[in-house]
């Protein structure tokens, strides 16, 4: 039993001459409760996966399941029940002329819940944000606040899995510090399995068990985060980009 | 009293509203702030309550019948007794026959503001969101409409359905629609790519709902910027088409037709022709102040 | 030893509806020839620091201070041409986003000689000469076919080089960098601080080095000058950022997620209100 499952994953963007390779033969899984996180340099492919998952990319093949279900071609509203997804910059997620209390409760009707009125405020009391919010338009908000009520509607739907698309990489330390002790409550709380992707490998070593390493739209390995602190993996790409990320070092020094 | 006031103020512009209708009333009280800085749109906005003041109150403010002929006192000169802006060729009193055309190019505006830019709305957001063959395929029709002469398909339109108001309004919409459906596809374009639309999509929203309920609202703003910047050369249309006698019939009071009957004599008798120009200007210039100001509010772009 | 820059009680404010918003309040900083860092949140004024220096603040922001002295100059006696002169010639900044610093319809080389001619006096050919010189400084290797490019066809590092290399051609004595890495990958982000690093040692350049990162500002920098809600908190040599005093400091740094021992939840920072009141700390304190 899997929660995610990638069998030999391409994605590809364009047709014919223009067509660009963001993914190559990926394949990983994801057990559920799991964290498992996707590293690599910007247009590595990493977000990519998750947006073939989501159906934000639509040329794709190989095999990927959720819930050992596999995947097609349209997805129903049973897949956005089980799959949600936390956007990278809380400024562009957020449609900037609807109230907090709006975009919630379209989400939660889209779902068919008839509950909506209770569930809006359970919800901003998960994420930790107070009924006072609940009226507030996004320019009312900090950045911290919006990701929040991103967070809050990714989980109105009460999926079982979260995909984080760098979720911190915009916010402040400090926020960061706040936003990722709240995904890790939510995620014992709810039993949650998270694929999250970042840039920042100090970030998913703190958020993840397993790391997938992507260079140039191929996952180049699978490691768990304890080989990684310890900095023992087995491809040597992976080495280089634990060496960079460790920090910058005067060469004459 | 002013504590009462200020009580409101403050409730208007908390960032912290308590209530649905708070958030709207809020949002709205701000953008009305903002929008009153600007002097000369507020001068534009002036001029036209002004203009919707008149027309709603034509038959009482009106010095005499707009109608009424007196051939005895025909081309009378500005400030002649009785007739404050003088008298056309049939001795009808040119400022009671201004008061009354208001109506007319309320009338004429109003639908026009109606139809086109909703009619523009809805093809460029349909074109925009769906892209492929459907967008090919409207885009190729807006473009056909785009390719001739506003005033020369609307004359084609008004020859073909007949003279008459009626038909002069539908023909300036039918010709005005093309440039609002560009504008709503190219807003839906950059918006249809944003993480805010991706996100209603993974929460199982069809395509109608997004475009309704998330792609028209952040339309909707340029396209009243663009609708009041556009309101001048609807007027002038509407003008020019009773200029060429087929619009407003005689002996409606239209602006345009008025101008077109005081032609004959602008040498002589300048003040003819001149006032309802006069009133065709100041109006258009209304509505230019107005989309600027309202441009400068509502573009979502500008907002910080 | 006089110093490059010296910064005396800047102020930074906007009007806004509800009264004036102090962005800077009152910082006080000297710079050498070395390395200083300015970091802190977002809105915590450390851009604005940046762009006062340079005079860029667009009223309605005000600018005040005793004195902004560049080697024993004022810039705030001087007028908006000699101004002019001073941008670029003698400050440079490079921003975070080389895509919406470089001209999109010029290729680089016409950008890179339109700069070196804004600045200097010189034919097309000796133009031509100093941008591939400069190309070359900042670790291009095929500078010939860099200047032919687009800034669309060059990827964010080679664009983030780009505009350094642009800023270096007038051989200025100060660069302002702001986030200049905060686009880039770690593995480019190496690179271009050790272009920024060489320049500062070969050509005896201040560099102020605005970033939100601690531990990037922690190994590149001299000197650090920690910032909140418009005041400088605490300044520091950067190599001691991690025994720093001041709570916002530690706080900063203790949530950040330890990449070699890991931790059951980060530490979040509390805010003290008391941070924001108490003045700027001095250029030497």
């Amino acid at each position: 039993m899997s929660a995610l499952s990638f069998q030999g994953l391409n994605v590809w963007f364009g047709e014919g001459r223009d067509r660009v390779d963001a993914v190559k033969d990926a394949s990983f899984e994801v057990a559920p409760g799991e964290s498992f996180g996707l590293v690599g340099e910007s247009g590595s492919g990493k977000s990519t996966i998750m947006r073939a998952l989501t159906g934000l990319a639509p040329h794709w093949s190989g095999h990927m399941s959720v819930n050992d279900r596999p995947v097609g071609r349209r997805r129903d509203r049973t897949f956005y029940k089980t799959v949600q997804m936390v956007f990278q910059d809380p400024y562009a997620s957020l449609h900037p002329r609807l109230s907090v209390d709006q975009v919630l409760s379209e989400v939660l009707w889209l779902h068919g819940f008839g509950d909506i009125e209770p569930r809006i405020e359970r919800l901003l009391d998960d994420v930790g944000l107070g009924p006072s919010f609940r009226f507030r338009y996004p320019h009312q908000l900090s950045g911290g606040q919006r990701q929040r009520v991103a967070i809050a509607r990714a989980l109105a739907p009460e999926p079982s899995i979260l995909l984080l698309d760098e979720p911190t990489s915009a916010l402040d330390v400090s926020v960061q510090a706040e936003i990722l002790n709240l995904l890790a409550d939510l995620r014992t709380e709810h039993n949650l399995t998270f694929l999250m992707v970042s840039h920042d490998l100090a970030v998913v070593a703190h958020m993840c068990e397993r790391i997938a390493v992507m260079q140039a739209g191929e996952i180049v390995e699978v490691l768990g985060v304890e080989e990684m602190r310890a900095m023992k993996p087995q491809h040597p790409y992976t080495l280089s980009l634990l060496e960079a990320s460790l920090g910058y070092r005067r060469e004459s020094a | 009293m002013s504590e009462t006031l200020t009580g409101w103020r403050d409730w208007l512009l908390t960032d912290t509203p308590h209530s649905r209708s708070q958030a709207r009333l809020s949002a709205l009280y701000q953008g009305w702030l903002a929008f009153r800085r600007n002097s000369l749109a507020m001068l534009g906005l002036a001029i036209l309550l002004f203009l919707l003041f008149v027309a709603a109150f034509a038959p009482w403010l009106a010095p005499s019948d707009p109608f009424a002929q007196d051939l005895a006192n025909r081309l009378q000169p500005i400030g002649a007794e009785g007739h404050p802006l003088g008298t056309d060729s049939l001795g009808r009193d040119i400022l009671s026959r201004l008061i009354h055309g208001s109506r007319i190019t309320l009338y004429i505006v109003t639908l026009v503001a109606l139809i086109a830019p909703i009619a523009g709305l809805i093809v460029g957001t349909i074109a925009g969101y769906a892209g492929g063959i459907i967008d090919m395929g409207l885009m190729r029709i807006t473009d056909i409409f785009l390719a001739f002469p506003r005033l020369v398909l609307a004359l084609a339109f008004v020859a073909a359905l007949g003279a008459g108001i009626e038909n002069a309004v539908l023909a300036i919409s039918l010709t005005a629609w093309p440039p609002y459906a560009r504008i709503a596809r190219a807003e839906t374009l950059t918006i249809r790519n944003s993480d805010y639309i991706s996100a209603v999509r993974l929460q199982g929203a069809g395509p109608i709902r997004i475009i309704t309920k998330h792609i028209w609202p952040l339309c909707i703003s340029s396209l009243i910027v663009r609708v009041t910047l556009d309101m001048a050369g609807i007027i002038l249309a509407a003008a020019g088409l009773g200029f060429l006698g087929l619009g407003a019939q005689p002996p409606s009071p239209e602006w345009g037709a008025m101008i077109s009957e005081g032609r004959r004599f602008i040498l002589d008798h300048w003040w003819v022709a001149t006032m309802p120009g006069l009133a065709i200007f100041t109006v258009s210039l209304a509505f230019n102040l107005l989309g600027d100001g309202l441009r400068d509010v509502l573009d979502p772009k500008s907002e910080k | 030893m006089t110093d490059l820059l010296d910064v005396e009680d800047l102020w930074v404010r906007f009007p806004t509806r509800t009264g004036m918003f102090d962005a800077v309040r009152g910082v006080s900083f000297r710079l050498g020839r070395e390395r200083l860092g300015i970091v802190g949140e977002s809105g915590s004024g450390k851009s604005m620091t940046g762009r006062a220096i340079l005079r860029l603040i667009r009223p309605p922001g005000q600018v005040d201070a005793t004195h902004i002295k560049l080697d024993g100059e004022n810039l705030l006696d001087k007028s908006e041409v000699e101004m002019r002169a001073v941008r670029g010639n003698r400050i440079s900044m490079v921003m975070q986003d080389p895509k919406f610093s470089l001209n999109p319809v010029m290729t680089v080389g016409e950008q890179l000689i339109e700069a070196y001619q804004l600045h200097a006096r010189g034919g097309q050919a000796e133009a031509r000469k100093r941008a591939i010189e400069m190309l070359e400084a900042v670790s291009i290797r095929d500078a010939e076919r860099v200047m032919r490019a687009h800034p669309h066809e060059m990827s964010g590092g080679m664009g983030q080089r780009i505009m350094i290399a642009m800023m270096l051609i007038p051989d200025p004595e100060l660069l302002i960098a702001d986030e200049p890495t905060s686009a880039l990958d770690v593995s480019v982000q190496g690179q271009v601080l050790q272009i920024m690093d060489k320049l500062v040692q070969d050509r005896g350049m201040g560099l102020i080095f605005i970033s939100h990162d601690l531990n990037l500002v922690a190994q590149f920098c001299d000197r650090v000058l920690i910032m909140y809600a418009g005041r400088v908190v605490e300044t520091c040599d950067a190599h001691k950022l991690h025994e720093a005093q001041h709570p916002y400091t530690r706080g900063l740094l203790n949530s950040l997620p330890r990449f070699d021992a890991p931790q059951k939840r980060l530490e979040v920072l509390k805010r003290d209100p008391a941070w924001a009141e108490v003045p700027s700390v001095g250029p030497r304190a």
